[in-house]
């Protein structure tokens, strides 16, 4: 299952329909949030800006890939778009698998992949003014260590 | 025809999300930004470093052929997650 929208979602929902499946034996899954503070700036505000039909392309790629890399038996990733406030969350991947190894790794792929291929961009507001967050060389990194070997 | 789109901080520094641009044979893109930045200066950012570019939805560099009647969309890298 994957969403882009503007409306928050419920983990609770989201585990207990990848939780309601016999053959799954691990579960993981990794909320983002919205940080208070960058840079040592105030944050009040977060707006997500995306480009909709590539958005639906990627992350199909990349829950695809998984997928088929890590054996998956499901997965649920929700990516929210538009304004956000302090502490709202921005992000859930979830997904199932028969041992923990596949999942936790199949998990932090997609975040990864998130990070630096989906066409998603951040723009703070810091004590009044707006500010495109420029992307982290640590994701990058982070990204590439998948095709290293 | 093409469509052209222009995300995030590009979108703001150029002044444009979307507009429709002749053409009538293939073209690689690294010359369609050169076409874009002789019609208007303002173009210069898509050829600033770090810029990348989409075509269909699908990510390519510059080298890339748009032929009529592609999408191509130029944008920073992303921050999402």
């Amino acid at each position: 299952m994957i969403g882009v929208q503007g409306e928050d979602f419920d983990v609770g929902l989201q585990y207990q329909q990848l939780a309601n499946n016999p053959r799954a034996g691990a579960i993981v899954f990794f909320v983002g949030t919205v940080r208070d503070m960058t840079d040592g700036q105030h944050v009040t505000e977060l707006f997500l800006e995306h480009y909709p039909q590539m958005t639906e392309t990627v992350l199909a790629q990349v829950v695809a890939q998984a997928s088929e890399q890590w054996e998956l038996i499901d997965v649920h990733l929700i990516h929210r778009v538009g304004k956000l406030s302090v502490n709202e969350q921005i992000v859930f991947v979830g997904v199932s698998a028969k041992h923990r190894k596949n999942a936790f790794a199949a998990a932090a792929y997609i975040m990864d992949q998130l990070k630096t291929c989906a066409p998603f961009w951040k723009k703070e507001t810091r004590q009044g003014q707006s500010i495109w967050l420029e992307q982290r060389d640590s994701d990058v990194s982070a990204a590439s260590q998948w095709f290293d070997h | 025809m093409i469509t052209i789109r222009l995300f995030a901080r590009l979108r703001e520094q150029i002044g444009i999300s979307q507009l429709q641009w002749p053409l009538d044979e293939s073209i690689a893109v690294s010359a369609l930004v050169k076409q874009l930045m002789d019609a208007n200066g303002m173009w210069r950012h898509v050829a600033e470093h770090q810029v990348l570019c989409a075509l269909n939805h699908q990510h390519v560099t510059f080298n890339a052929e748009v032929k009529p009647g592609d999408e191509l969309a130029f944008f920073p890298p992303v921050t999402g997650g």
